[in-house]
């Protein structure tokens, strides 16, 4: 090609001092360590961070928006696909802002199950997290670990839903179905079996010299700042703050189960792994309970407007059939008003805001992520240290993209 | 089958009914900074959930007076629109208190003409992404925020999707 005598002479700046070594790194949005399409734009002294500015929005999907067109039982689908990490936790966080509008009472079957349920749910969340964390700090072996007990919990969540990772199991009313006969001794053996594969990984990391140093000290963050950056969950609690929504404002029966809540007040990427370690000692702890003193009963509320009846009742009784007809096709109103539920899932407090007009579509459903929050800290976290240091750091708040983009 | 705790609607209900609420209390009486109690308008409590409205300028300062009073953790914030009504726009901001474990929400209507509102980034920190998130998608714009700049849809995005008046499947 011949040279193009009329392009334009580019007007480049003067050089700057020799002095300064700042530079602006691009980190994403397909960074291996970044879990997800997040994108970080960096910018760094020699080594040194200077600041960290998240760029998010490629997995924005406009899911607020499609609630809006949808029924309120067809919503339930779509809040697998926020967080896919721990499907569960978002089922029920909608599913009680609605009935919480509805006034509906869920038997206590069904309650127990969501609660066991959720547990497992947010032994998934963390158990991706551990694999993960480990495998960005280099130690990959815990990888194929924690992949396998995921492995035997997404079977339980297929056993009851017929889906691994979307499940929906949980319904506007109760549950769409009674689990399998043998699905309760199924979870008895994986939860038996559990507590000592949590020591396997324990054994392979906590006194991992390696690992110890990549993490201690690490990405400190002050309870004061975790409190004003609207950080949640373990990275909240490991800041020293002692705060659990299952605790200090139970949803869904949790007032009824025992457990501890893990905190530690180092506030550094070391104690997020550890309350994440032991609050899996917990969640364990609570499906046992679940499972010792489940009661029996229906998994449905009693309100045949709302909860779609039972197949064998649909091939007898009429109203049944008229219900269901009515429900599938027209869904059915829910009182004026605005709700906002909230709940401690596996990353921190999830919340669903849910405003009706009185129709059969939510006027406005907003989700509020602890994603979405935490992301905000991370320059807090990472200001003065080393590049390497941010790969631990995103590790240990552990980050789902789906939630932060919605 | 069906149960709901009880209503009170109207400020004056409010006060009656739950004359000892930290967060109505301080909001009443108090006159911390900027606040002025003239700028609290109307109150309800439905769903065992407290909405306290205050005026639009008065946002910044009660978000002031509810973090002495203890509320003191921001949960959420977002925006609904209420399009053809006037006022067009409320925002919802949920606030969480770790020593009374439980939540407010304080409510703030907008006019389409100037939807412009107080950010509150100076009293919280982690506002900040929810401001912008509101400001991308509903176009409320936020003053004295530090950043306001589009955060899900991209720079060059025409018109703000989560507003009532902007089909489903987008313009094509």
């Amino acid at each position: 090609m011949t040279e193009n005598p009329g392009a334009p002479v580019l007007d480049l700046p003067a050089a700057e001092p020799a002095g300064d070594r700042r530079m602006i790194l691009n980190m994403g949005p397909q960074h291996p360590a970044t879990h997800g399409v997040l994108r970080l734009i960096v910018e760094l002294d020699g080594e040194v961070i200077v600041s960290v500015q998240p760029e998010i929005g490629y997995l924005h999907t406009g899911i607020e928006k499609t609630c809006e067109a949808k029924f309120y039982q067809q919503v339930v689908p779509l809040t697998d696909r926020v967080n896919y990490l721990d499907p569960l936790s978002n089922n029920l966080c909608y599913c009680l802002a609605v009935e919480k509008l509805l006034g509906l009472e869920i038997p206590d079957r069904a309650q127990w199950i969501r609660v066991l349920l959720t547990e497992l749910s947010r032994l998934n969340s963390h158990l991706i997290w551990l694999g993960t964390h480990a495998m960005d700090i280099g130690a990959l072996t815990v990888f194929l670990y924690t992949f396998r007990e995921r492995e035997e919990i997404l079977r339980l969540f297929e056993a009851v839903a017929g889906q691994r990772m979307m499940t929906s199991y949980f319904r506007i009313g109760g549950l769409s179905m009674e689990p399998p006969l043998d699905w309760l001794d199924r979870v008895q053996h994986f939860i038996t079996t559990f507590p000592e594969k949590i020591d396997e990984y324990s054994n392979l990391l906590t006194g991992n010299p390696i690992f110890m140093n990549r993490l201690k000290g690490v990405g400190y963050l002050s309870p004061e700042d975790a409190i004003a950056l609207g950080v949640t969950g373990p990275p909240l609690r490991a800041s020293g703050v002692d705060i659990d929504l299952r605790r200090d404002m139970p949803y869904s029966s949790y007032e009824k189960f025992q457990f501890n809540v893990p905190t530690s007040t180092v506030g550094d990427t070391w104690a997020r792994y550890v309350v994440r370690l032991v609050e899996m000692r917990e969640s364990t702890k609570i499906v046992q309970q679940a499972l010792d003193g489940m009661p029996g009963g229906p998994v449905k509320a009693n309100a045949p407007k709302i909860v779609l009846p039972d197949r064998e009742k649909m091939k007898t009784e009429m109203e049944a059939l008229i219900h269901h007809f009515k429900i599938v096709t027209e869904g059915f109103n829910v009182p004026a008003g605005e709700v906002y539920q909230g709940m401690e899932c596996g990353h921190g407090q999830m919340g669903y805001y849910v405003v009706s007009d009185g129709t059969s579509k939510p006027y406005r459903v907003h989700m509020r992520y602890p994603s979405f929050a935490t992301l905000q800290a991370i320059e807090t976290m990472c200001k003065g240290r080393l590049i390497a240091d941010l790969v631990a750091v995103i590790g240990s708040i552990d980050i789902v993209l789906g939630e932060i983009d919605r | 089958m069906t149960s709901q705790p009880p209503t009170l609607a109207g400020k004056q209900a409010v006060l009656e009914g739950l004359p000892d609420h930290p967060a109505v209390k301080a909001l009443e009486a108090s006159e911390i900074g900027a606040w002025n109690p003239q700028a609290f308008t109307d109150a309800k409590f439905d769903f065992g959930e407290l909405t306290l409205t205050i005026a639009a300028d008065g946002i910044r300062a009660a978000c002031v007076v509810v973090q002495k009073a203890g509320y003191n953790f921001f949960e959420d914030m977002t925006a609904v629109d209420w399009f053809p009504a006037s006022p067009r726009f409320q925002l919802s901001y949920h606030i969480l208190s770790h020593a009374f474990k439980g939540r407010i929400r304080l409510r703030v209507m907008l006019d389409e003409a100037d939807p412009t509102v107080d950010s509150i980034v100076p009293v919280w920190a982690g506002a900040n992404y929810y401001e912008r998130e509101v400001f991308d998608l509903f176009g409320i714009r936020f003053s004295g925020h530090p950043d306001l700049r589009r955060i899900m849809m991209p720079d060059d995005w025409q018109g703000h999707p989560l507003r009532k008046d902007y089909p489903v499947e987008g313009y094509r």
